[in-house]
């Protein structure tokens, strides 16, 4: 395998004037143990736009992901230095709540992982947890998430089935709507589209497109034609660094780094 | 011999084997059953026992073992959940942890009599709680708690964790995801070793008859208010259960009947842990079922 | 200012549960520790203080032979020696395992290899039901059944190790049985297949390979059921006579550790030597149940080294 120099890089840079940020890392490392995963990112996140993290398996770009809310502070054994500012805090520091900070920064897995629960209880589980008990806004807030996630139309008869037994594409965007029934500011997304057929990933592809009108978006992805399609920014990861960060239809056609352009043509490794 | 031969002569010795030991339970079941089953009826399962003549029941030791089994299973489901919920979800794998589990395994083999002798020392006469109800209780929630949270942890690691990740996103913490998500998850499991761990209380006699005492005093079922000493309900009174009677009157049994109350006694006993035993995997089936299905 | 960062920057009712849950769940494991080191300590201080208190010398306790901690010897000592319950609790102990152990290990191999279908149907439920019997119940049935079987036979009276040996066998049987089952189910699937292939029979292929790679399981189960039989008390009780004299043969009346405790420990008074020199005898009883637990975990990393 071709070894490429972790020294040449290019992040372009937002400028806060202009691009709205939602999210900046500053030399996030990641650490399992004694091995360090994730070596010194930096890099924004626009609001209101999707950015992709592509990169072959085990170039750190899932573990950089998971470390954006703190979804690694389950793992023993590991540990995250650097800094994530969001609103003005770096939430990665222990001052910050971790649990109020997961409502506003969501995530959905690479698996679908819906409760054993209804489809209306999937998603009116943890606002009700939140203290949300009045059921006309439950039921509001039912309907707009899965109209958001563009499933709406294939459950509303059965909202009280259960959300195991739907299919798998179907799973994953309840997941998807689980997670924006919180509202939150970001959502991250574990190459939620790995597990499912190419017609459920189109749909689900979709809804990320609509999503992005209320949301942050930042997505892993194995898929490069995914990237290419739905995302405004791309970043490329290498063994355990962002090698690359640019608007998406420059890394696609003009990349400046060589090894993201062999990655996005296919020559890789 | 050929060895094929050998394996023909060994595979029979195998199924002689096999059968023998269903005879073996055959034989017991029908023994017990045919030589208790007679014995049994309205009048014996209601009547109080009787020391020196012939006719007593089990009425009072019926009630006995029921009360001291809800009574140790109100207090030893939540210990076990705490710490079953304690290893499963937040122990970290280190010298400590593998000290908790070794001492969770050492209670789980002592024999019921130590655990007995045990209660007997410190709730019998440290706490002067005598022998009661309660003593017993406690003597059976020792014996019981660590199957019971060993089966709680087995039943919450059967839950991925991608569940408690969905929850975790959600911002709930570790402890709302296991309580609301996973706990309802694991469920079946764990009422179904909750149900076998009452089946195994409800026979158990060697922690008891030194803690729950071996006397059974006349019961005023009228009377319902638990501090009133012939109150059923009366924690502290000595109270000899249905398996604690068994071994009496076989030992010291003084009774013309003896040979015929304890059969009887025993058919009672041996019904009942088998319907635990057909609660469990019947009822652990059937919410199982119901969980996953649509 | 920002209401959400305001928000971050406060603890959450989350964290308060979970820290609250955290606790919750630490008190209740830190319980069961405590009341591990409870059984020990308050067990040791009794069962030590016919040593340090009554002056018996430990090893009179563990080798003589007369049982009678209220009469004195020649010597003005009072007559504490265990080793009749010693032996008799090691004796059916031993005598039971070596009689289950065919059974047990034949079972197991009927239900993993020779014919799963029936074993799960029918071998399976049949153990679980024996796991489930009570030990009164088995006590009842020995009492009986076996022991006037055993007078008929052999004479004496029918009580003694005899009589405590096929009961503790039946109700070790089902322990020993699932233990194999599990360690045979785990050897992997090719050795077998690898031995048929080379023109082994499913005997040779049985006893040559699957048994000898679930060896240590197997070890493990049989320990398992000999811990068992040792701390067993009421069932053993009932059958085995109850007199504390070394057992001269297997038919006639001796004791076990176990039985000694159950019809002693309520008739002597507590601080007596005679209640002394029974704590030791359980406090005996709760060391061996140490030496089988690790014995256990001896055959456990002894196994994983292979």
């Amino acid at each position: 395998m071709q070894n490429y120099s972790l020294d040449d890089t290019y992040i372009k840079t937002l400028d806060p004037q202009t691009h709205e940020l939602a999210v900046t890392t500053k030399d996030l490392r990641v650490f399992y143990g004694d091995n360090e995963a994730v070596h010194g990112v930096s890099l924004p996140f626009e609001r209101y736009k999707i950015t992709a993290l592509i990169g072959a398996s085990g170039s750190g770009k899932s573990t950089f992901l998971r470390s954006l809310n703190r979804m690694n502070d389950n793992i023993e054994g590991s540990r995250v230095t650097g800094e994530i500012m969001y609103r003005g805090v770096d939430i990665n520091s222990q001052a910050v709540d971790v649990y109020e900070m997961r409502k506003h920064i969501g995530m959905v897995f690479q698996r679908p992982n819906p409760f054993a629960k209804s489809i209306y209880d999937n998603i009116t589980f943890a606002p009700r947890r939140f203290g949300e008990k009045r059921k006309e806004v439950l039921d509001e807030l039912v309907e707009t998430s899965l109209k958001q996630a563009a499933l709406w139309d294939q459950v509303k008869d059965n909202l009280y089935q259960s959300g195991l037994s739907l299919s798998g594409g179907q799973q994953q965007r309840l997941c998807i709507a689980r997670a924006i029934a919180m509202k939150p500011d970001v959502l991250l997304m574990d190459e939620p589209a790995s597990a499912l057929d190419p017609i459920s990933t189109s749909t689900v592809e979709d809804t990320l497109m609509a999503l992005k009108e209320h949301f942050t978006i930042i997505i892993v992805t194995h898929n490069m034609q995914q990237a290419a399609r739905i995302s405004d920014y791309t970043a490329f990861f290498y063994s355990g660094q962002a090698i690359e960060f640019d608007e998406t239809r420059k890394i696609f056609t003009r990349p400046k780094i060589k090894a993201t352009d062999d990655y996005v043509s296919g020559h890789f490794g | 011999m050929s060895a094929k031969a050998i394996d023909k002569m060994m595979t029979g010795v195998l199924y002689l084997i096999a059968g023998i030991i269903v005879l073996l339970l055959a034989g017991l079941l029908g023994y017990i059953l045919v030589q208790g089953l007679p014995h049994v009826s309205w009048h014996f399962l209601t009547s109080p026992a009787k020391s020196f003549e012939a006719g007593g029941g089990i009425g009072i030791q019926l009630f006995n073992s029921f009360y001291l089994l809800l009574l140790s299973m109100v207090i030893s489901v939540p210990l076990a959940l705490g710490a079953g919920i304690y290893l499963a979800e937040y122990a970290k794998k280190n010298w400590l942890t593998d000290v908790v589990r070794t001492a969770i395994e050492i209670l789980s083999s002592l024999p019921s009599v130590v655990v007995g002798l045990f209660g007997f020392l410190v709730f019998v006469l440290q706490f002067k709680f005598g022998f009661s109800i309660l003593s017993g209780a406690l003597a059976l929630t020792m014996f019981n708690l660590p199957l019971l949270t060993r089966n709680v942890e087995d039943s919450l690691r059967q839950v991925g964790f991608t569940q408690r990740e969905a929850g975790l996103a959600l911002g709930l913490s570790r402890w709302e995801t296991v309580v609301h998500v996973v706990i309802p998850e694991a469920l079946p499991g764990i009422l179904t070793g909750m149900i076998l761990g009452a089946g195994r209380v409800f026979g158990e006699a060697a922690a008891l008859i030194y803690t729950a005492g071996q006397s059974a005093p006349a019961l005023n079922f009228a009377d319902w208010n638990p501090l009133h000493i012939a109150s059923p309900l009366n924690p502290f009174r000595p109270a000899e259960t249905l398996a604690v009677h068994i071994w009496k009157i076989n030992s010291e049994g003084i009774q013309p009947d003896a040979a015929a109350v304890s059969a009887g006694a025993s058919a009672v006993l041996i019904l009942a842990v088998l319907a635990f035993n057909l609660l469990a995997r019947w009822g652990g089936n059937r919410l199982y079922k119901r969980m996953t299905a649509g | 200012m920002d209401p959400i960062k305001e928000a971050m920057l406060h603890r959450s009712h989350s964290a308060k549960l979970e820290r609250r849950g955290h606790l919750i769940s630490l008190a209740c494991i830190s319980l069961i520790v405590v009341v591990v080191l409870a059984i020990f300590f308050f067990v040791a201080s009794r069962g030590l203080a016919t040593f340090f208190t009554n002056k018996i010398n430990l090893f009179t306790f563990l080798t003589k032979s007369t049982w009678a901690p209220a009469v004195k010897d020649a010597h003005g000592i009072p007559q504490v020696g265990a080793l009749p319950m010693i032996v008799g609790s090691f004796g059916v102990t031993f005598l039971s395992a070596v009689v289950a152990t065919p059974f047990a290990v034949g079972a197991a191999i009927f239900m993993t290899e020779i014919s799963p279908n029936l074993g799960k149907k029918i071998l399976q439920p049949v153990i679980e039901l024996l796991v489930g019997i009570p030990s009164v119940v088995y006590g009842f049935i020995g009492l009986s059944v076996i022991v006037p079987v055993i007078r008929t036979v052999f004479g004496g009276t029918g009580f003694g190790i005899l009589a405590g040996t096929f009961v503790l066998f039946v109700m070790i049987l089902p322990t020993v049985t699932s233990m194999t089952v599990d360690a045979l189910k785990a050897v992997p699937r090719h050795y077998r297949e690898a031995s048929l292939a080379l023109g082994g029979t499913r005997w040779q292929t049985i006893s040559r390979v699957v048994l000898r790679a679930a060896m240590p399981g197997i070890l493990t189960g049989i320990v398992f059921g000999m811990a068992r039989a040792f701390g067993e008390a009421l069932a053993v009780q009932m059958v085995i006579g109850n007199a504390a004299l070394l057992p001269k043969d297997l038919i006639s009346p001796a004791s076990t550790l176990t039985s000694v405790l159950t019809s002693g420990i309520g008739n002597t008074v507590m601080g007596s030597l005679e209640n002394n020199a029974l704590w030791s005898l359980a406090l005996l009883l709760l060391l061996m149940s140490l030496a089988f637990n690790l014995l256990i975990r001896w055959i456990g990393k002894k196994g994983e080294m292979k």
